[in-house]
């Protein structure tokens, strides 16, 4: 062996480990953060969690029952916002890449990505809380759904433009429309990972307080109606959290486990959806 | 594609489903906002009332003061309460005439964590008026000696730690400030958020405690509760009068007393450095803001019953959850001030 | 087939087509248009106070009336390039290792796990980082040799929360998110490429290499998302940063970021200046993100324009 190819060999060498360690370091945290919210979490998980609405101090017991629907229904309602616009939108940008709308939108998707969550709840709250004079699950469902668009957008894009282009030229010629050779053979070629960037989308939603703070607002009684305030997972356990309560704050502790064990659910059921969508695909 | 019928047609069922017409009784919810501070007694409050009132449903959300006026002023929430009473700009700003109640009393105190020190501190207003502009900056600081005579207090460096976040909890600490110090007064100011001369920002009470506790040679401000409830070193403040006094239920009831002979009709009233034996200097009242002449009668009436109730019946649950009930002479005030509101 | 317009195999393919999903693109750049303009609008109290001073002044005075973004700018900058720095690296290896390195058997456990770092709420983080992560660095600080004290990026006493905090916290929230999507880059290249380069005697690294060049542009914008997440980040940094509206070099000193301040005092802020100059923070942010955004595409243009073609670059042809 040359003296080259030890060199390249030993380079090659070098950045599989270092690729092999930047997942490891990635875990350390990660197993870190999960001990500590499962080990201070998990003592206040009880059905009643589950089943029961929130407790003033010194009554013992209480849950976040409301808080765990009204995190359902507004990431539903983003992602009813988010998805279709998102995925069209990433379609026409992929479908007519040159045009001056498709890099507006691309423009676009990145900048709102930047946008602290914040400032996109101040832009809910004025278009959607101060015209009717009433905060509401829509308007939080708003607010998290516009965060979605652009990592939904993104993605959907640059999926669709890795098809290879041999797919498309194959549907074409067979006489497909545009639109069709879209939805039926591209479309399908890039689902899954299509799917990743919803995921992603949601899950980073899912987490999110500062834009439901004066959208949805946050509500002590059980409420699944659209045009109130509504509970949520991320605003209660950052209510308990920032209270001098102990036992709020294991109910805080408890909500965050539930929050990302809901997620996870969430994941793990969209991912086995993807590989049946996959195996769907290549028959 | 019959994956997407089917999501479809689900999807269609749960909008269905969740926007059906409700119930026909369905209990009246009234929506507040605003100060943190009075969140724990507050929850307790709209708890119990429910159980006397099953049919009113009152949802109260910590967004802060600031906040909690903003939003009655925007009309979206139906009643605000602040730590820290409206300015006349604010009461301009407002579409209508708002009017304070005083709900119930707490303390705001100095905490700190000073390693190898057991001894409770005593603080004079000058000398935190200095340590929180950085002008005091070690711990054995002769002005700090002078006041605890017998402490052997370390070389190190004090670490300030005030709030970042706009807060009533500020407020209070700064008109104390103020009060004491000609030099924070012209300097600093009285606000909900200031430009602090010194020191790292905490994100609410919790953040400060938390930092406080952590850091050694730390010094901060929090309300009495936190500083009870996360078990932090807390010290006694010089009164008024010059005795230092510990913050508890007693010596802030003591400083309500003092104002409540001279209460301005509009309880708009500020309780810090009141004169007095044992009255707790940094002191203050926190109030709940309603529209002297809302649009919604039937949910105002509502209030001005739970008001009776709160400042009567209610008044028992403050102890245990580490405020000062109100003073007698203040509950008839409001009795007759809660008839100004014009909700027939 | 029914007939429904022109089917040609080159572009067009009936207008309705292009028509209604530019509609429904179109609301993209109107929501930015939206945000923009709700921004300019309540914010025009403070930009006709202060006019362009308010980008280089440093003092933030709400009860004076004085308002400057300066540190914001600065500490929003600060750290998050300095995570960008931190976790882009880390990303990528993650990437690489998950879509072509890993064994088969670990790959879906494994992408599931870096997932769900992406899965933790901010505030979590936050948390996390004040009873864990501050003490850490608080620790590291103490031990910091005097040596390298004396240099401008390791002054200060060791507090624990400060940019260095902030920094570390933002790298690992940051991670999943350009992982995920340059994993699902890196997935898409066509193995005929891989196969190509390694039919030509490549190294793993040479192989990967030559993908990560192939989808360059979707990695530069999975680094982007990254970094959107870090610019906009509120809860986790303001309990780690020390919020002190004061710029520093120094990794130790607490500093402050634009989300973090408006977060922190956007609920409390009465009068209309103040509303008006956190505002106007927003706006700054926002255009910040705009430049930011401008830049790395001038950076994706000049590494290779349009290479987003339909047919992969044809490999050179294993003839026989």
């Amino acid at each position: 062996m040359s003296w080259n190819q030890t060199r390249r060999k030993a380079v090659s060498g070098l950045v599989v480990g270092f690729c092999a360690a930047s997942v490891v370091l990635a875990l350390i945290p990660l197993g870190f953060i999960l001990t500590y919210v499962i080990r201070n979490g998990l003592p206040a998980l009880s059905l009643g969690f589950f089943t029961q609405m929130p407790k003033p101090v010194g009554e013992p017991g209480g849950g976040m029952a409301n808080a765990i629907a009204g995190t359902l229904i507004l990431v539903g309602l983003a992602a009813l916002v988010a998805v279709p616009i998102g995925i069209i939108s990433g379609i026409y940008v992929s479908e007519y890449r040159r045009t001056r709308l498709a890099s507006a939108v691309r423009f676009s998707a990145d900048i709102l990505n930047g946008v602290p969550s914040i400032v996109i709840g101040l832009f809910a709250y004025t278009a959607a809380v101060l015209p009717f004079r009433r905060f509401s699950a829509l308007a939080g469902g708003l607010a998290l759904g516009i965060m979605m668009i652009p990592i939904i957008v993104r993605t959907t894009e640059e999926l669709l433009n890795l098809v290879p282009g041999a797919l498309r030229d194959g549907a074409l010629a067979l006489g497909a429309s545009r639109a069709r050779a879209v939805f039926t053979v591209i479309l399908p070629a890039a689902l899954p990972g299509i799917l990743t960037g919803v995921l992603v989308a949601l899950a980073r939603i899912a987490g999110e307080t500062a834009p439901l703070l004066f959208t949805a607002f946050n509500n002590r009684f059980w409420s699944t109606r659209l045009d109130q305030p509504i509970a949520s997972l991320t605003v209660q356990v950052y209510t308990y959290a920032i209270s001098p309560y102990d036992d709020w704050h294991r109910q805080a502790w408890a909500g965050a486990t539930v929050l990302i064990g809901a997620i996870l659910l969430f994941s793990l059921l969209a991912r086995a959806t993807t590989r049946r969508l996959e195996r769907m695909h290549r028959t | 594609m019959k994956i997407v019928r089917s999501l479809l047609f689900v999807l269609a069922a749960a909008v269905a489903v969740l926007l059906a017409p409700a119930a026909s009784a369905e209990p009246v919810q009234i929506d507040g906002a605003g100060a943190t501070f009075p969140y724990p007694i507050y929850s307790k409050w709209f708890s119990e009332y429910n159980k006397i009132h099953p049919d009113i449903r009152i949802n109260y959300q910590s967004i802060g003061s600031g906040g909690g006026i903003r939003q009655l002023s925007n009309q979206t929430v139906f009643f605000g309460a602040t730590d820290g009473p409206m300015t006349a700009e604010q009461l301009q700003a407002a579409p209508g005439r708002v009017l304070h109640f005083p709900t119930v009393l707490g303390a705001v105190v100095p905490v700190y964590n000073l390693e190898g020190v057991d001894a409770e501190l005593k603080f004079s207003g000058p000398v935190l008026a200095g340590i929180f502009l950085g002008k005091i900056a070690k711990w054995n600081d002769p002005a700090l000696a002078k006041d605890n005579p017998g402490v052997t207090f370390p070389a190190g460096e004090i670490t300030v730690v005030h709030r970042a976040d706009g807060s009533g909890t500020s407020y209070i600490f700064c008109d104390y400030l103020s009060k004491v110090s000609p030099e924070w007064k012209t300097k600093v100011g009285v606000a909900t958020s200031v430009n602090w001369p010194a020191g790292i920002g905490g994100k609410g009470n919790e953040g400060v405690a938390g930092l406080v506790k952590q850091a050694p040679g730390s010094i901060g401000y929090v309300e009495l509760i936190y500083a009870l409830q996360n078990k932090i070193a807390y010290g006694s403040v010089k009164s008024f009068d010059g005795e230092f006094v510990r913050a508890s239920i007693d010596s802030v009831s003591a400083a309500a007393a003092a104002a409540a002979k001279q209460m301005p009709p509009d309880f708009r009233v500020s309780i810090t450095n009141a004169p007095g034996p044992g009255v707790y200097p940094i002191s203050s009242f926190t109030w709940l803001l309603l529209y002297e002449k809302p649009r919604d009668k039937q949910r105002s009436r509502m209030m001005v019953d739970f008001m009776s109730w709160a400042i009567h019946d209610g008044q028992k649950f403050a102890g245990e959850l580490g405020y000062a009930p109100l003073p007698g002479a203040v509950v008839s005030l409001e009795e007759a001030a809660l008839k100004k509101i014009k909700a027939e | 087939m029914s007939a429904r317009g022109p089917r040609g195999a080159s572009s067009g393919g009936g207008r309705l087509f292009p028509l209604w999903t530019g509609l429904v693109a179109v609301l993209v750049p109107c929501l930015v248009a939206g945000i923009a303009a709700t921004l300019w609008w309540e914010s025009l109290l403070s930009i006709r106070e202060f006019g362009l001073h308010f980008w280089r002044t440093s003092v933030w005075d709400p009860v004076a009336g004085e308002f400057g973004a300066f540190p914001f700018i600065w500490g929003t900058l600060y750290s998050s390039f300095l995570a960008l720095l931190l976790s882009t690296p880390i990303a990528l290896g993650i990437a690489i290792f998950l879509s072509d390195l890993s064994p088969h058997r670990l790959r879906q456990p494994l992408i599931f796990l870096t997932e769900l770092l992406a899965a933790i709420p901010s505030i979590v983080y936050g948390l996390w980082g004040i009873f864990v992560l501050v003490p850490l660095v608080r620790s590291l600080e103490s031990a910091t040799p005097a040596w390298l004290r004396g240099m401008p990026f390791f002054a200060g006493p060791p507090l624990g929360v400060g940019l260095l905090a902030a920094s570390l916290v933002l790298a690992v929230m940051m991670i999943p998110y350009t992982a995920s999507v340059a994993r699902e880059i890196l997935k898409a290249v066509p193995s005929t490429q891989r196969e190509g380069a390694y039919a030509l005697g490549a190294t793993r690294w040479e192989a990967i290499r030559m993908a990560l060049f192939y989808g360059r542009t979707g990695i530069i914008g999975a680094i982007m998302l990254g970094l959107g997440r870090a610019l906009g980040e509120t809860m986790a940094v303001t309990m780690l940063i020390g919020n002190n509206p004061k710029a520093s070099l120094s990794l130790f000193a607490p500093q402050y970021t634009m989300a973090a301040v408006i977060a922190n005092e956007f609920t409390e802020a009465a009068d209309e200046l103040y509303l008006n100059a956190l505002v106007e923070i927003g706006l700054v942010l926002f255009l910040i993100t705009v430049l930011i955004n401008a830049l790395s595409r001038l950076l994706i243009w000049r590494v290779g324009s349009e290479r987003r073609a339909r047919a992969p670059r044809p490999v050179p042809a294993t003839a026989t």
